[in-house]
């Protein structure tokens, strides 16, 4: 579990990243912090494994406050995975994904056996182990982003707009790849993204931010829908209108469902 | 002609000469501007002192450089050890600015992934930064081979042999071949030495080998699967 207890980030600057959030993570589900740019969302992912202190407030993992383990050692225990996959050119696919248990001081042969499998794992031929980055495509890169973010078997994995460089399809086949990782290995995951649709398919919570840092509203997709907190939410998750805001019509006795634009979106099952 | 013949040994010996007062003051430039270059990199402050400073040295006429040397150093005017101390204080004039660079061309997207993963500052220096700077370094790397093994033949003027004596000799003695034999053996010492830096380059950062040789087939390959 994690939690943020009055955390606040303000940049030396003065600009505030992030307004006094108090919010619960619970382990094993999916949380999608989602809002614009300058929402402080990425800000408080990285206040998780220290990557960004907070100026004030605490963050607890586990009820161990994060500030009091050395960042180096935090960070070799929490998975990451970011946006264009962050892999690292000069290195091979294979120790890419053997970076991190490389660094614990794990033996190399172990360390690669470990990340052959890792590549099954998250759908990736073994033939590319001995490639470089730059010679995979956009979302076998961010592929192997995921099975380094794996590697030590993290019980956090923390994931920054790691969808948000591919195009659409490849997006989808990955979205749909983390929902069947995330049904097998059960991960505490925290997800960054600006696009609601991709944080109402993946989140089990989702929380929105707003400009400045301050979250809107956290809870999960259907809550949000029903019961949108605000304004802002109801406008930002476009639950008035376009395709969230559906209709039924009876059309030769069966009942089909339109959204806002009329558009047949399914039929109602009896 | 007959000059050059008769006297192959002594070309071969000066040539040895030449790469005994170039290479260690090549290596010690390269190794005295990494550093430095990374503090120039990583403190915005002192990038412009630091390159500053370390430009101007280039601008000390060479000879009034060796002939001062002696009074910091101890050594005599003809020590070699001079010359070498000279020649790589020239060398890192001219490579600290490209090191500073070199460092700046890692993009920041993977120091703050390396950050993320768990590298210490070390272990990222010597395992990211150092490496991913490679080929910027080389390239500066072998402004200074062709440089110093130049410069270095300025040495015969105050008496430090080299290949420069070559040109001493052969000018006061007039003898056209033995002036011609110093410039061309220079000229192969530099390139050989050049070639030899590219070659060490593509076995230590294999990735660019790799990435040069079949970018296009990587980016064909990359479309095919992107496609599938």
């Amino acid at each position: 579990m994690i939690e943020f207890r009055g955390v606040a980030k303000q940049f030396p600057d003065g600009t505030v990243a992030v307004h006094d959030v108090d919010i619960v993570i619970p382990p094993r589900k999916t949380t999608v912090l989602v809002g614009s740019s300058g929402s402080g969302k990425t800000t408080l992912l990285r206040m998780i494994n220290r990557m960004v202190d907070p100026t004030a407030g605490q963050v607890l993992i586990d009820g161990t406050d994060v500030a009091t383990v050395d960042p180096v050692k935090l960070r070799r225990g929490i998975g990451y995975v970011m946006q264009n996959s962050g892999l690292l050119p000069h290195r091979k696919v294979i120790d890419n994904v053997a970076t991190v248990p490389l660094l614990r001081g794990e033996s190399r042969r172990a360390a690669h056996a470990h990340a052959l499998e890792l590549l099954d794992t998250v759908g990736l031929d073994r033939s590319l182990a001995d490639r470089y980055p730059a010679q995979l495509s956009g979302g076998q890169q961010q592929r192997v982003g995921v099975a380094r973010g794996l590697a030590v078997d993290p019980n956090i994995l923390l994931m920054d707009e790691p969808f948000g460089a591919v195009d659409p399809i490849v997006r989808a086949e990955l979205q749909q790849e983390l929902l069947r990782l995330q049904g097998e290995l059960g991960k505490t995951v925290v997800f960054v993204t600006h696009d609601i649709d991709e944080a109402f398919l993946l989140g089990d919570q989702v929380v929105i931010m707003q400009q400045g840092g301050l979250i809107s509203q956290a809870a999960s997709p259907a809550e949000i829908l029903a019961h949108p907190a605000d304004a802002f939410v109801a406008d930002f998750v476009g639950a008035d209108r376009g395709k969230r805001a559906l209709h039924v019509t009876e059309v030769d006795g069966r009942r089909v469902v339109v959204d806002a634009d009329g558009r047949a979106a399914g039929v109602l099952a009896p | 002609m007959n000059w050059l013949w008769s006297n192959l040994d002594l070309v071969g010996e000066l040539m040895l000469v030449h790469l005994a007062l170039s290479v260690p003051a090549i290596i010690l430039s390269f190794v005295v501007s990494v550093p430095i270059g990374w503090l120039a990199h990583r403190y915005r402050w002192s990038r412009g002192v630091l390159l500053s400073i370390c430009g101007l040295l280039y601008a000390i006429p060479s000879l009034a450089l060796f002939i001062a040397l002696p009074a910091f150093t101890g050594l005599s005017l003809r020590s070699p050890v001079n010359l070498v101390i000279a020649l790589t204080l020239y060398g890192i004039a001219v490579i600290v600015r490209t090191s500073a660079d070199a460092f700046d061309s890692v993009e920041r997207d993977i120091r703050q992934s390396a950050t993320a993963v768990g590298y210490s500052s070390a272990g990222r220096f010597w395992g990211v930064e150092l490496p991913l700077a490679g080929p910027v370094l080389l390239s500066g790397l072998r402004v200074v081979i062709v440089s110093t093994v130049s410069l270095a033949t300025v040495g015969a003027v105050i008496g430090v042999q080299s290949l420069g004596s070559l040109f001493t000799d052969g000018f006061q003695r007039g003898i056209q071949v033995e002036i011609i034999t110093g410039i061309v053996a220079t000229i192969v010492l530099a390139l050989g030495l050049d070639a030899l830096s590219v070659l060490l380059g593509r076995l230590l950062m294999p990735w660019t080998r790799r990435g040069s040789r079949n970018g296009r087939a990587a980016a064909a390959r990359r479309i095919r699967e992107e496609s599938a």
